[in-house]
């Protein structure tokens, strides 16, 4: 496929780097990637995926927008409360780059159907609110061998790391079970700064990039950790774990599992 | 002299700086390494930038002639052949 000179200019910040260049462009337009979660992390991670011309974009979220979401969701305006989510994020994607496909999936992603929901894509970014959602996330694309991106936040802090089948720990051999519910505030109850979404989802945008055009280091085998209060962004290396549940040497987790929510948050935060 | 036959051929004059060393770019990277490519490519910045950017890319200028009407061609040896 050749390039319009439409598309050389738009993306001509990436071709011309040495490590994107004409070929790793074109990864990017053949690459699709599934976003759970069309909140805090989502967001960033949706509109730079889309601008940077990935060509397949699929957005997961049952919600509606809401004016609580518009203290750091910069997918969503004032004039989207009230609409679905993944319809508001669709448009603000196509509006910056209407080169790509975006696919809407307005759903709760359970244990029945995540497996169909990402076996379409090549990459996941989990951005979601809660731990019954990122064990989730972290089964299926174990158990079908998919790569995909874990991160969190909440107040002044982030964090995340990259999974890659066969090449470092998965989330659960780092942290084995999610807490009990009510154990944990999600950031509905204990509050986030707004840019935390956009540091955090950007470096996970970040990722996919990369790992799309192969270049670089991946946050497999690692993770990032980032404190606003002190800026301080710390790498911890994590090894597998041999006994791990799920990608360990005997699992015993062998289809996704539905963990029950902490009652306060039915309904939603993000 | 150097001994050359041109390969493939990119006009960069429908295009502007800095989209005119992308598209020389892009139209390199398509090549197989130590293939030819000619350039056509406006008077002016293209004619200053252009050929200075793709040597920084290790890239071998072998000839660059100035047609009569205010364009050139540029002939380039993609590196690593």
């Amino acid at each position: 496929m050749a390039f319009t000179n439409e598309q050389l200019e738009r993306y001509s910040r990436h071709i011309i780097l040495q490590e994107v260049g004409a070929g790793g462009q074109k990864r990017l337009m053949d690459a699709s990637v599934l976003i759970i979660g069309a909140g805090g992390l989502g967001a960033p991670a949706a509109l730079y995926l889309a601008a940077a011309g990935v060509g397949r974009i699929g957005i997961a979220d049952a919600d509606a927008v809401d004016l609580s979401n518009l203290q750091r969701q910069v997918i969503h305006a004032t004039a989207d409360v009230g609409k679905p989510k993944v319809q508001s994020a669709s448009e603000s994607m196509l509006a910056i780059n209407p080169e790509i496909t975006v696919e809407t999936h307005r759903m709760y992603v359970s244990a029945s159907n995540i497996l169909d929901l990402i076996a379409g894509y090549d990459f996941v970014i989990d951005g979601t609110d809660n731990f019954p959602a990122k064990f989730l996330i972290n089964d299926a694309c174990v158990l079908s061998g998919k790569a995909f991106s874990h991160a969190g936040i909440i107040r002044f802090q982030g964090q995340l790391m990259t999974y890659v089948p066969g090449e470092g720990p998965c989330y659960r051999c780092v942290f084995r079970d999610p807490p009990p519910p009510d154990a944990v505030p999600t950031c509905s109850q204990a509050g986030v700064i707004g840019a935390m979404g956009g540091v955090i989802g950007s470096l996970q945008a970040m990722e996919a990039v990369k790992y799309f055009i192969g270049q670089g280091e991946l946050l497999t085998g690692a993770l990032l950790t980032f404190n606003a209060l002190t800026m301080e962004f710390r790498k911890v290396r994590l090894p597998r774990r041999a006994d791990c549940q799920v990608c360990g040497a005997h699992p015993t987790i062998l289809e996704p599992v539905d963990y029950a929510l902490a009652a306060c948050d039915l309904d939603g935060g993000g | 002299m150097v001994d050359f036959q041109v390969d493939e051929t990119v006009d960069i004059t429908d295009v502007v700086c800095p989209i005119t060393f992308v598209k020389a770019k892009v139209a390199l990277e398509e090549l197989d390494d130590g293939q030819v490519l000619l350039i056509h490519l406006n008077d002016g910045e293209p004619v200053q930038n252009v050929p200075r950017s793709i040597k920084e890319e290790g890239h071998q200028i072998l000839k660059l002639t100035g047609n009569e009407d205010g364009t050139y061609d540029l002939v380039v040896r993609k590196a690593g052949g």
